[in-house]
């Protein structure tokens, strides 16, 4: 380990949040180095309780990790967010504005919140956010709460990696229902309906009851029954309840695996090893043929009309990896 | 594969809420390629750099029209320098007299963009002076 | 009334106008039209000529009438400015209640004839000065209220009961009237004979200007409060001002502006008539404020759509009966947002156009920038300069001299159908979301504003549209421009003035007047009268508004892109 590898662990142990801040960049950036400080951090994680928050843009996310803050800090725990919001495909950039709902905790020196962009065009979006959550667990938070858009794989991956899943969605949003049937519906811990005032919130109670009941993995469904919650997030309506639920919903784990470790389930384990493998034979290989400039020749060749993408593929899989 | 993006802060200090400026100019951010942080209207100074701290923001914009500058930017700077954090680079923008942009420059404030400044100016000045951090 | 045009005429002119559109054509062959397109400040895109073709079912009785007839397109009141010009109302404020003070008696003395407030950002958001929060605010942008007393000086030797005055005020809009009502009294002048208007319209705030307090709402339940109270003990008050202008000044186009505000003295109608009011108790006493933008036609089209749409809304969705309900009257103030810092003597020519329209469009009442708005306070000559534009257009000009003198033009009258419509349209939108409360939770004014705003900042910088000084035109030199300063002494001035009123007050009189507040807000009755008895207690312009953030929580920024 290097000096400044040592001096990075030993700060981030202490909690210094500008070192803090900026290795999570770091590992936003993907920098060299990172990965010799997150295996020296390793055995220092796995004490802190990993919220996952998901759901479609305009449900009130931020605006329930925001009273889940106040709340959690009445209770007296430290706090860390990971507020992720999705890069713009077509320039790269990103408007991260979650914080803005969550800035009257900026001055709590018990709350540390972060604004990340999915960025991804090179798979990596699972594997910094996941980092970035062992970051915030070594530095001593108690509770993280990550907040992803709920669209696409890697949000659904992102939450596994969380002991609690809450899946958020709004009264009279019948088709987005059904469209987060197929990738979510299975990570959630926990439902909530937010903005509960409004009309539909009983029959989105309804739609959301029989999904629930048609799902096949009934192992899981006979141990924990996924409760749906109604709440108002802006009237801090229900956000107390919630985290009643959460605490449950803690005690099953424990029951269930013997102890928050998640680490030590062996299916978790393989799924996020395997991710990790997969995100990093996939940056080597990119990397690779990148740098060689074979990436562009076969592309090249492709949209002339000399090669076909199926053997450009084969070609260069042959060529590095098989 | 290592990739450093710029980082940059949006803020609004002070309770002036006229903020098309800091929403049109976040979005040309975004569009420049940008990943852009916005702190919402109506923030103290020490709401701001702390913020600023934990986002790990190369650069801080600040907006004004209701003639809080005189006050709240060089708060701002004196709070950068108390934490330490002096090398974020902070410009502003909004309604500033003339006469008020030397003494902001002067405790550090590195640009002053006054009404009618293009977007694409703004955003290759940035591209110009606002390095990510360790990217030379 | 009938048609204006005989339906025989229409063959012959679209035949003459195919020869000539076909003869224009083959010009651009040769040489093409100056612009690609030909916009309007709005993105609305303008055509060649506009003709009988383009108003063919124009009908003079249902569409336009005469003035102060219905649908009020040429006018609300039936003598216009032949009558009486429209007020000339300058906004002012700066610094402490006794430098506005001066300000306001040097503009009577100048002629004109009504008030106009603005306050500083502490007081718009309910802050006092000694407040941590007013830090650096005090005064800045205009005069700062924390107590009773502070009103008084305000207006000291003002005759109160002859001038109206207005101001601008929304999240304590229900405080600061109650100190303006408490001070007249304190004068011994009583609250039915007091005229003037207060903003009071926090819709607007939450979907362009943002300076916001509690959500939605319990705002709307206090602006209602307003309402009923004027309705039944100031008469002579327009307790709300419902405002595009602001909505404008964020970025949007000329019929999102008309559209939005419309929307939102719907909702107004509504929760008044929910409360339990007459329409035609309250609605003749809501008042409308407009941007006039320096697109000149278009504008003068919005305020003829404005007037004939207002007037639909009332008669046929509220079904009021009193023609004075279906009448919308409105303020203008000229586009901030149109004046520029550079070469700043322009924006004199900029506000006198915008005036113009605002005049041929029939306002009631006109606020014109002053050139150096731009840059920081008007000047005391920057300001005359301004009310002497409005003079010019009423007393020289001669536009005054014939009501709407541009009712009946084919391009006019083509655009005040085609922005009414496309209206009308967004009001559609705005009511399958559950109305403007329900639009402004999911977002749909912010972000359609927002990207107006965008959109139109892209075409200033690519040269599509041209700023005069800005992105054509431009020059090096520097014009120097005299800047009002405002003494940074007075932030402390003032402080120490509340500390004094604070200390030598009734405290008891205080708390109880403060706890009657509370319970009022607590079991939903009318807010006013408890108000006005704690700010004669001097209670504070902050005490009163911690007890509305206590009951009703507080409103954060949303933060849409």
């Amino acid at each position: 380990m290097t000096d400044s590898t040592r001096e990075i662990v030993k700060k981030v142990l202490e909690g210094d949040i500008r070192t803090v801040a900026r290795l999570i960049r770091d590992i936003d950036d993907n920098m060299p180095g990172i990965r010799d400080v997150l295996k020296a951090l390793y055995p220092h994680t796995g004490k802190a309780y990993v919220i996952g928050i998901t759901g479609a843009p305009g449900v009130g996310k931020s605006t329930l990790v925001d009273q889940m803050i106040k709340h959690l800090r009445q209770k007296g725990y430290t706090v860390g967010v990971l507020a992720v919001d999705p890069t713009s495909p077509f320039t790269g950039g990103a408007i991260l504005g979650d914080r803005v709902r969550m800035q009257r905790h900026s001055m709590d020196k018990g709350v540390f919140i972060r604004s990340m962009a999915t960025r991804g065009q090179f798979g990596g979006i699972t594997q910094a956010t996941r980092s970035a959550i062992d970051v915030l667990d070594a530095m001593g938070k108690d509770i993280i709460l990550v907040e992803t858009v709920g669209v696409g794989q890697d949000e659904v991956d992102i939450v596994k990696t969380a002991h609690t899943t809450i899946v958020v969605v709004i009264p009279g949003m019948g088709d987005d229902i059904q469209a987060i049937k197929a990738g979510i519906l299975e990570v959630g811990d926990i439902f909530v309906i937010n903005k509960a005032d409004r009309d539909g919130a009983d029959r989105t109670l309804m739609d959301l009851r029989m999904m629930l009941e048609m799902e096949t993995d009934r192992e899981r469904r006979d141990e924990w029954a996924p409760p749906i919650l109604k709440v108002q997030a802006v009237f801090d309506i229900g956000v107390e309840e919630l985290l009643e639920t959460i605490e449950r919903h803690r005690s099953y784990i424990i029951e269930r695996y013997g102890d928050l470790k998640l680490r030590s389930d062996p299916k978790r384990v393989k799924e996020s090893l395997i991710q990790m493998l997969k995100d990093r034979l996939f940056e080597t290989f990119l990397e690779r043929i990148s740098k060689s400039g074979e990436l562009e020749r076969r592309v090249d060749e492709i949209s002339k009309g000399i090669l076909d993408p199926y053997s450009a593929c084969d070609i260069l899989l042959k060529e590095h990896v098989v | 594969m290592a990739e450093r993006r710029i980082r940059v802060m949006v803020a609004k200090p002070g309770l002036d809420g006229h903020d098309r400026g800091a929403r049109v100019i976040a979005r040309a951010f975004r569009d420049a390629g940008f990943e852009v942080v916005y702190t919402g209207l109506h923030q103290t100074p020490e709401e701001i750099v702390e913020a600023a701290i934990q986002e790990d923001v190369d650069m801080i914009g600040l907006s004004s029209l209701a003639g809080a500058h005189r006050f709240l930017f060089p708060r701002l700077m004196e709070l950068l320098k108390e934490k330490g954090v002096e090398d974020i680079v902070v410009c502003g923008g909004g309604i500033i007299p003339k006469d008020d942009i030397p003494k902001l420059k002067e405790m550090g404030i590195k640009e002053i963009f006054t009404p009618g400044t293009p977007l694409n100016q703004i955003v290759e000045w940035v591209k110009e002076n606002v390095k990510p951090r360790g990217s030379g | 009334m009938g048609k204006v045009f005989n339906e025989s005429v229409f063959k012959d002119i679209e035949e003459a106008q195919r020869e000539w559109e076909a003869k224009f054509d083959q010009l651009c062959e040769r040489a093409p039209e100056r612009l690609k397109r030909f916009i309007t400040v709005s993105n609305r895109e303008i055509k060649r000529i506009y003709t009988p073709l383009d108003v063919k079912d124009l009908d003079y009785g249902r569409d336009l009438g005469f003035p102060g007839e219905y649908p009020y397109t040429r006018g609300v009141q039936t003598s216009m400015y032949r009558g009486r010009l429209w007020t000339m109302r300058m906004f002012a404020g700066l610094g402490t209640a006794k430098d506005t003070n001066r300000r306001f008696h040097l503009l009577v003395r100048a002629g004109q004839t009504g008030l106009s407030v603005a306050f500083d950002m502490p007081t718009l958001m309910g802050y006092d000065s000694d407040s941590p929060k007013a830090k650096g605010e005090i005064g800045r942008c205009g005069v700062a209220i924390d107590t009773v007393k502070d009103m008084e000086e305000l207006f000291d030797g003002l005759p109160v009961d002859r001038l109206t005055t207005s101001m601008t005020i929304n999240p304590p809009a229900s405080v600061i009237w109650a100190m303006y009502i408490a001070a007249a009294e304190n004068r011994g002048i009583p609250r039915h004979l007091l005229g003037g208007t207060i903003q009071n319209d926090m819709l607007k705030e939450f979907i362009a200007q943002k300076t916001f307090m509690l959500p939605p709402v319990p705002s709307v339940k206090l602006i209602i409060d307003t309402v009923e109270f004027g309705t039944r003990q100031v008469p002579k008050w327009n307790t709300i001002s419902i405002s595009g202008y602001h909505i404008r000044e964020a970025g949007s186009t000329a019929v999102q502006e008309l559209a939005f505000t419309l929307a939102d003295g719907i909702a107004y109608t509504e929760a008044a008539i929910e409360r339990g009011l007459d329409v035609d108790e309250f609605a003749p006493r809501f008042s409308f404020f407009f941007n006039s933008h320096i697109d000149f036609f278009e504008e003068i089209a919005k305020f003829r759509a404005a007037r004939r749409m207002w007037a639909k809304i009332m008669k046929d969705r509220f079904k009021a009966k009193n023609p004075r309900s279906w009448w919308l009257r409105f303020h203008t103030q000229t586009a901030g947002c149109s004046l520029t810092a550079q070469q700043p003597y322009n924006n004199i020519v900029r506000t006198a156009l915008e005036a113009l329209a605002a005049v041929l469009g029939g306002t009631q009442s006109l606020h014109t920038n002053s050139l150096d708005e731009v840059l920081a306070l008007p000047t005391e000559e920057a300001a005359t300069i301004a009310l002497r534009t409005q003079q010019i257009i009423g007393e020289e000009s001669g536009v005054a001299n014939t009501i709407d003198p541009l009712g009946g033009s084919y391009f006019v009258e083509a655009l005040t159908n085609q922005m009414e419509e496309e209206a009308f349209e967004i009001i559609r939108k705005i009511d399958e979301m559950g109305g403007m409360l329900g639009a402004i939770e999911k977002h749909y004014p912010q972000q359609e504003i927002a990207d107006s705003a965008y959109r139109y900042q892209l075409q200033i910088d690519s040269g599509e549209r041209t700023l005069v000084g800005v992105n054509k035109y431009v020059t090096e030199e520097e014009i120097p421009v005299e800047i009002l300063e405002i003494d940074d002494a007075l932030e402390k001035l003032q402080v120490e003035k509340l500390h004094r009123i604070k200390e030598e007050r009734d405290q008891a009189k205080v708390r109880e007047s403060l706890e009657r507040v509370g319970e009022a807000c607590e079991k939903g009755l009318n807010v006013m009268e408890p108000v006005i008895e704690a700010v004669k207690n001097y209670c504070t312009l902050q005490e009163v508004c911690d007890v509305y953030r206590k009951v009703y929580g507080t409103y954060r920024d949303p933060g849409i892109f």
